[in-house]
């Protein structure tokens, strides 16, 4: 408790660094002898190519190397993985295509890297790199995941034949099909969920050196999990032995999932430092960004959701084809499957769900976790067909979903997820209520007087984050443990510092975790600090992604400060001859309930460290680690509404207002998770309304490569963002936290997208709803009118 | 290559630098202040903001040289030796920055936008007139509270 306690609206202690230029980031670092690297990337979707040409580049200005992918193979450099093991339904693996860091043969997407220049300044290495000669050998070239799958598209990967990466399955396929013969009503829809591009505004970065004398490497990286990293650049890379490379996260200005892999670049300038001797920094320039960050999303889905006469669900069956680009990227497989699938029945009780889910190689940048990671997939799924659903059964939005809210927990759905928690009703309440929905009509009339069309949506979300028990997703495929670290050390003059695991690249931590201690201890803020982001610091964590920090980075520092109390008590007791059971410590004194006997909080640390008196058999210090391990996923949930007004004569979509009614669990600092949900809802208006990643069919060309094309939600595309929670405390970890970091980029776009249909009573709209999209759509309207 | 001076922050600087060098170069990479961002290649992101002889200039679109004799601010000399700007003290007190990396160009744009309307800004001139700096964290909802606060 407490003014700087869990719960309290503090401002942000690491905020002046960022407010005054202060900040850190990859690109801001230079090193002594520093040179750059430019690479030579593919401009075709699907060539081969047999030479690189490197003799005019290499004379260029201040040219120090052109290394290719034939040099990388021959100096034992391993080929990216995939980190997660799926299976098809025939029980044979995924086929995982081989994916080098620089291609050697064949390049499979524009953008992909070939050759690497090093020189001196980086406009000599990017002049140079345009020197470099590939003799092209142009291939067919396919983008979507349907044409890539129908015979005779071209092959990508040798060993994937029709380009199939996995056929997969979850649920019961037969009782879903039954549910579906046999229901009343059945809501059916095509729906694609648009491929997103990240975009974080930090361009990725690398910065790598090789110290020759101790034959150890150190590589600054935007990174959200430095030490992943390093495993698995020593571990499958083959870079060095964990021990001989140091990784470094320093500020990094954003992730949203595409800063957690491990790409080419990095591989590549830590290879290129130690041949070349000289340190190697590469940093994205925005095209370079769009071309080579992971994308997200791109489904294709069938969906039907089957009703029995009084409106209950009884069957869900789902169809969807998932591009995952040319490589399969490090999470790539678990993103359709075990993030996706598994929440596939949405907040409501749905005895028989199928998913088929195939994956397919198209020539395009790999796809992989983009904020909420297969969960955003699946809400779309529901959300649409159950907001569909209700226009067709002639009941209001509200009332078909109360008719089948899971209302009883712990609630197993068909689809492996065991919901813990919740409170489905007091979010859809605290919505509408903070809606005015019933005040909608009115507003409705009011706005067709000035010729426009309002439209109001909502979605019912439920995701599963915290991710994740380790023993669970070992036994789903995982090849890491998804637990977290903490070490909590007290230094002899009571000040304390932790060491988490977690990397914060916007979300806080430096404030919310020391809130942890600031709230156990009664001290102040000012007196922790929250180290992180370099492995020579910090023991061995997962980083940040997944809604995890809280819900089990938080717990390991949780764990490690009950073991801190524990000892801080014993030494207290000792000290002041009390039991220990009657040592409270309170406001940053340490007392002995009931007398007025106590110490300062600094006096007990001090005693520790100078063990002049302490218990019989006690080592000396106050330091304490943990590792935790979370018992199941967490599952956030809550009600969106979005109300739009749409210009019939523009197609163009105002958001007058966006409510978001949440249930994170126990909340650290309600101003932090207020900014999770206004970023995450914006992304996710972004993707409804704004974003739309679009390769030439023909050519395999992105032509949405820069911010020209590819639009960014801005200031004046969004409202402000009515913000509520409500609380059900998770059950399964020490502080009650679910997560909030992806529930806004999960729960917005159907809202925006049941809003826009219903504004211009046409259900058939595709993700980004542009002004030509739902102008289209209206006209759609007028001819059908027409016709009858 | 280009003889440039210009007075950054209250400090007169010279340097000789290729024509081709941008002032967001010059700035991070010639004189070290890196608190002026690169987000982008085509003048879209806003993070390379500063101000140029008193207006908001995106300095990844002027070369050094067309620079030359003009006094610039950056992110680094907005504060007042220990004392934050209202802008930069506003942007921390309502939370309107999450990874950092728009902050500087965010900030500097808004000082702009609050001395060119004299401090009366609504909220939709406020959205409006951020056009040109995209941010990707904060869903721009702190981000306009904050310049709405430190305008008056």
């Amino acid at each position: 408790m407490g003014v700087e306690g869990i719960g309290a609206r503090v401002p942000r202690k690491e905020d002046k660094r960022f407010i005054t230029g202060k900040g850190r980031y990859t690109d801001d670092i230079s090193v002594a002898g520093m040179c750059h690297a430019a690479f030579v990337r593919s401009p075709h979707a699907h060539a081969k190519f047999a030479g690189i040409d490197a003799s005019a580049a290499q004379k260029m200005p201040g040219v120090i190397a052109v290394l290719t992918g034939s040099q990388l193979r021959e100096d034992g450099i391993g080929d990216i993985i995939c980190g997660w093991m799926i299976h098809s339904k025939d029980g044979s693996p995924m086929n995982m295509g081989s994916n080098p860091a620089l291609a050697f043969d064949t390049a499979r997407h524009v953008g992909q890297a070939v050759a690497v220049v090093i020189a001196e300044t980086n406009a000599q290495a990017r002049e140079a790199a345009e020197a470099v000669k590939v003799d092209w050998q142009e291939l067919p070239a396919v983008t979507t995941g349907d044409a890539a799958l129908a015979p005779g598209a071209p092959q990508i990967h040798e060993n994937a034949p029709n380009n199939l990466i996995f056929d997969w399955e979850i649920g019961d396929a037969a009782a879903a099909d039954a549910a579906i013969a046999g229901a009343a009503h059945v809501t059916r829809l095509e729906i694609i969920n648009n491929r997103l591009i990240p975009n974080a505004i930090e361009p990725r970065a690398a910065l790598a050196r090789y110290d020759e004398a101790e034959e150890h490497y150190t590589l600054w990286t935007t990174s959200q999990n430095p030490h992943l990293a390093r495993l698995v650049l020593s571990a499958f890379y083959q870079i060095a032995p964990e021990h001989k490379l140091r990784v470094i996260a320093p500020d990094v200005g954003g992730g949203f999932g595409s800063k957690i892999f491990i790409y080419p670049e990095e591989i590549v300038c830590l290879w290129a430092s130690k041949k070349t001797g000289v340190p190697v920094k590469w940093t994205a320039e925005r095209t370079e960004s769009f071309l080579t960050d992971a994308h997200g999303r791109d489904h294709i889905t069938t969906a039907q959701l089957a009703f029995d006469a009084d409106n209950k669900m009884i069957g869900l069956k789902v169809d969807t084809i998932a591009n995952l680009g040319a490589y399969m990227s490090l999470f790539s497989s678990v993103v359709p499957t075990y993030l996706h699938a598994t929440l596939l029945s949405g907040q409501y009780v749905i005895p028989a769900i199928h998913c088929n889910m195939r994956t397919v190689y198209t020539n395009t940048s790999p796809v992989d976790t983009y904020r909420g990671a297969g969960r955003p997939e699946a809400c779309y799924v529901v959300e649409r067909l159950v907001e569909t659903a209700a226009r067709e059964l002639g009941l209001s939005p509200a009332e078909l979903r109360r008719i089948n809210f899971i209302r009883e927990f712990p609630y197993q759905t068909p689809v492996i997820f065991a919901y813990d928690i919740g409170d489905f009703d007091a979010s859809l309440d605290a919505a509408m209520a903070a809606a005015d929905y019933a005040g909608f009509a009115g507003r409705k009339a009011e706005a067709e007087a000035r010729g426009k069309l309002r439209g109001i949506g909502m979605s019912c979300y439920i995701e599963g984050c915290g991710i994740a028990p380790s023993a669970a997703v070992g036994s789903l495929g995982a090849g890491i443990g998804l637990w977290e670290s903490a070490e909590v050390r007290v230094n002899p003059v009571g000040t304390v510092e932790i060491l988490t695991g977690s990397h914060s690249h916007g979300q806080g931590h430096e404030t919310t975790f020391a809130q942890l201690v600031a709230d156990r201890f009664g001290i102040a803020l000012d007196s922790v600090k929250v180290v992180h982001g370099d492995t020579d610091k910090v023991q061995f964590g997962m980083g940040t992604y997944g809604s995890r920090s809280g819900a089990v980075g938080m717990s390991a520092v949780a764990k490690a400060l009950d073991k801190v109390e524990a000892k801080a008590k014993k030494i207290a007791a000792h000290l002041m001859e009390a039991a220990e059971g009657d040592i409270e410590i309170v406001d940053g004194e340490v007392r002995v309930a009931g007398t007025d006997k106590k110490l300062g909080w600094h006096e007990v640390c001090l005693a520790a460290y100078m063990a002049h008196n302490l218990p019989e058999g006690m080592e000396p210090g106050l330091k304490e680690g943990a590792f935790y391990d979370p018992a199941n996923f967490t599952f956030p949930a809550g009600c969106y509404i979005c109300e739009v007004e749409v210009d019939p004569g523009t197609g163009h979509t105002d958001i007058v207002q966006f409510v978001a009614a949440d249930d994170f669990g126990r909340i650290i600092n309600p101003m932090i998770v207020e900014g999770q949900v206004h970023g995450g809802v914006v992304q996710g208006i972004g993707q409804a309304l704004l974003e739309g990643c679009h390769y030439d069919p023909e050519t395999g060309q992105l032509i949405t490569a820069t911010y020209n094309d590819y639009t960014m939600p801005r200031a004046d595309d969004v409202p402000l963002i009515d913000v509520s929670t409500t609380e059900t405390l998770c059950p399964s970890n020490p502080l009650g936290i679910k997560g909030c970091g992806e529930a806004g980029a999960i729960g917005a776009p159907p809202a925006v997208i049941n809003a826009i249909t219903d504004a211009i009573g046409n259900n058939d709209l595709t993700m980004p709803a542009t002004p030509e999209t739902v102008w289209r759509a209206l006209a759609a309207n007028a001819t059908a009118q027409a016709a009858e | 290559m280009a003889n440039v001076s210009m007075t950054v922050n209250g400090l007169a600087v010279e340097r000789t630098v290729e024509d081709r060098t941008l002032l967001v170069q010059f700035l991070r990479e010639d004189l070290g202040l890196t608190g002026t961002h690169v987000g982008c290649d085509t003048s879209q992101c806003g993070a390379c903001v500063v101000h140029v002889d008193g207006k908001a200039v995106k300095s990844c679109t002027m070369l050094a040289a067309q620079a030359d004799g003009a006094t610039i601010t950056t992110i680094e000399g907005l504060a007042n030796g220990g004392d934050l700007h209202p802008v930069q003290a506003a942007f921390k007190e309502h939370h309107g920055l999450q990874c950092g990396f728009c902050t500087p160009g965010m900030i500097m744009a808004a000082v702009d936008m609050i001395e060119r309307y004299g401090g009366k800004l609504d909220e939709k001139t406020v959205r409006e007139e951020l056009e040109g700096n995209i941010c990707r964290c904060t869903g721009y909802h702190n981000i306009v509270k904050a310049i709405l606060a430190a305008a008056q």
